[in-house]
């Protein structure tokens, strides 16, 4: 393979990573504090909404705001249904996400029309990071991105100093482990994991901005296409560390980036194959990451 | 009758009503008229003998059989959120056989078409349960991300082997007189609907009258206490209840092929494996009470085609209802438990 192809190949698993590696880092932050929000692909959904609507209307910037308080409100109702109503979290994820399709869909059409038509969004243009850029392979790959991706790349040691090196992350992750020890403790469980879900929501709708505003630059029902769930076995193959969550975020930007290069190729593989290949993969790691990663030891019980 | 008896009955009526209230106010914010949306709902899902006949019915049908089998897994305590995956599975399957049955005679190749849906559906839930037995894999997160591998493969199938012999449509050849579910004549009404009401019987004789349907509640309620005290093998019971539940959304996704569509296309489902969820939860499980669920559920989807063909109010919106109606259940249900955990405190 020459070096250009294996260049654009590494650009654009970047670029497809970013909005996974947004979501993965907030769902870290959300199943650290015991938390799991399946919703998190209805608050990527929503955010990629109202990012395009934000972007339609007054700017760029103003989309990504737009699609992080989507996310936000999106994260708001689910975290007072699980965390304050101490309902299901699987099924009201799920219930979550099942609603924003719904009302994402609805808006979508009431705005653009009853059929939707092929709606052309400006995008966050690519911004080479001087000198770093100029590395030969991997600096045009990781530096000639968009904002939104060094903004990723930002999260990562923010998240990781927010859950380590803060009172609050150290609350936090003792909600996860705990909730009634952390209680005895007077850590106030509900309103600690009330953030971790605000945080995770806020910044898997700013994943969705990146995905419309930073990578497909249009809008269309279910776009998010199950890139949340995918979110969510990337926080498990990060064994809930920000770090490693990254790296599992670029591996599954690989995956989904080879799509465009074998179809660069030609090869006559029906490209479907393609399209199953990233889910296929993420069940594959799930089940070879089996016994070497510790979930927090309250996820998913909700809390009476 | 208790406090807690009263809400348990009408429950049901009062979460369907948040959520048609969610939708008409949610409406008339978006500029939308709330009660001709209302009327186009009521006749396009109840307004004449053919709507409830060709239009209501024939949708409950895959929604009370996938209701069936997710209400079998939750009540195991395996969330089977693939439901969506395991019906196009069955779907494939169903059409595969179909159109090459031409020359059998009816009253062996609809069964076989049938056979061969429910054993694509329970193949595909195979996968999650060995996941998650071998490997320790979620089924939430398994079957969920097995929906879209399925929605590619169908996709493929109608591009590919199984696409039309003209080869121009994404779709694949009708199936054959001799492989589809009989229908009421004049009508879209087909025979699924006795395979789904026979199927509820059953299903409510096995979980109140045999020994595994009460294994399957104790592993559901508690695992660690069916194990260590019951003596049952709970992961048998947990892999054989998700296995079911997906040859039940498979036999779906045969029935709507063999009775419904007679071919396979994309857009097949309308989203019934994520609906089937509601139908299962409002019916509290319960596969009886299943039946009443499928069809109002049925009556929703139905109704809210009229909407979008008369008051030009996306069919989609239906989904919101959908979730509003799953977590005031899940409400009702955490504010009852806490009642209970308060009394039993007092």
């Amino acid at each position: 393979m020459d070096l250009d192809l294996l260049t654009s190949f590494l650009a654009s698993a970047v670029r497809v990573a970013t909005p996974l590696l947004l979501a993965a880092l907030g769902e870290t932050v959300t199943e650290r504090g015991g938390v799991i929000n399946l919703g998190v692909e209805g608050a990527m959904l929503g955010g990629a909404l109202a990012a395009a609507l934000g972007a339609s209307g007054s700017g760029l910037w103003s989309g990504a705001v737009a699609a992080t308080l989507a996310g936000l409100v999106v994260a708001a109702v689910f975290a007072v249904i699980t965390v304050r109503a101490g309902a299901d979290q699987i099924i009201t994820g799920t219930a979550m996400t099942l609603g924003v399709v719904g009302l994402t869909g609805t808006i979508y059409r009431r705005v653009y029309g009853p059929e939707g038509v092929g709606l052309s969004l400006p995008t966050f243009p690519v911004q080479a990071v001087p000198g770093l850029s100029r590395i030969p392979v991997l600096g045009p790959a990781l530096f000639q991105q968009s904002i939104l991706t060094y903004l990723a790349y930002l999260a990562v040691p923010l998240v990781w100093w927010l859950l380590f090196r803060t009172r609050w992350g150290l609350q936090l992750r003792a909600a996860g482990e705990s909730a009634r020890d952390s209680r005895a403790a007077g850590v106030n469980v509900g309103r600690v994991r009330t953030v971790g879900v605000l945080v995770g929501g806020a910044l898997a709708g700013l994943a969705g901005a990146s995905l419309v505003l930073a990578q497909v630059g249009t809008f269309a029902e279910k776009m998010t296409a199950g890139r949340g769930f995918i979110a969510i076995a990337i926080v498990v193959l990060g064994a809930w560390n920000p770090v490693r969550v990254m790296g599992a975020a670029l591996f599954f930007g690989a995956a989904m980036a080879l799509q465009f290069l074998f179809q660069s190729f030609a090869l006559g593989i029906p490209y479907q194959l393609f399209l199953m290949l990233p889910y296929l993969l993420t069940l594959a790691v799930l089940a070879g990451a089996w016994g070497r990663t510790t979930a927090p030891a309250d996820l998913g019980r909700s809390e009476m | 009758m208790s406090r807690a008896g009263i809400i348990r009955l009408w429950l049901p009526a009062l979460a369907v009503g948040a959520g048609i209230l969610t939708l008409m106010l949610g409406l008339a914010a978006g500029g939308y008229d709330p009660l001709l949306a209302l009327a186009a709902l009521w006749r396009g899902a109840l307004g004449s003998p053919d709507a409830i006949l060709s239009a209501l019915l024939p949708r409950a049908i895959p929604l009370i059989i996938i209701g069936l089998g997710i209400g079998l897994a939750f009540r195991a305590g395996a969330l089977n959120i693939g439901a969506e995956g395991q019906f196009y599975a069955g779907a494939i399957a169903a059409t595969w056989v179909g159109v090459s049955l031409s020359a059998w005679p009816r009253l062996v190749a609809v069964p076989v078409v049938l056979a061969a849906s429910l054993a694509a559906g329970l193949l595909w839930a195979s996968v999650p349960v060995l996941l998650r037995l071998r490997f320790g894999v979620l089924e939430v997160i398994s079957t969920l991300l097995l929906n879209f591998v399925a929605e590619a493969l169908v996709s493929w199938m109608v591009q590919g082997p199984l696409q039309e012999s003209k080869h121009i449509y994404p779709q694949s050849d009708p199936l054959p007189l001799a492989a589809r579910l009989p229908q009421l004549p004049g009508t879209r009404l087909h025979l699924g609907l006795v395979v789904a009401l026979g199927l509820a019987g059953l299903l409510w004789v096995f979980g109140t009258r045999t020994l595994l349907g009460f294994q399957l509640r104790a592993t559901g309620a508690n695992p660690l206490a069916a194990r260590v005290m019951g003596g049952v093998n709970t992961r048998r019971v947990f892999g054989l209840a998700l296995a079911v539940s997906g040859a039940l959304a498979g036999l779906a996704g045969g029935c709507e092929v063999s009775g419904t569509s007679f071919a396979l296309f994309q857009s097949l489902s309308p989203g019934y494996g994520f609906t089937a969820i509601a139908v299962a939860l409002l019916a509290r499980l319960n596969p009886l009470a299943t039946i009443g669920t499928g069809l109002l559920f049925a009556a929703l989807e139905a109704g809210s085609s009229a909407m979008q063909r008369e008051a030009q109010v996306p069919a989609v919106v239906v989904s919101v209802v959908e979730a509003v109606i799953i977590i005031a259940v899940l409400l009702a249900d955490s504010a009852q438990r806490r009642r209970l955990l308060a009394e039993a405190g007092t």
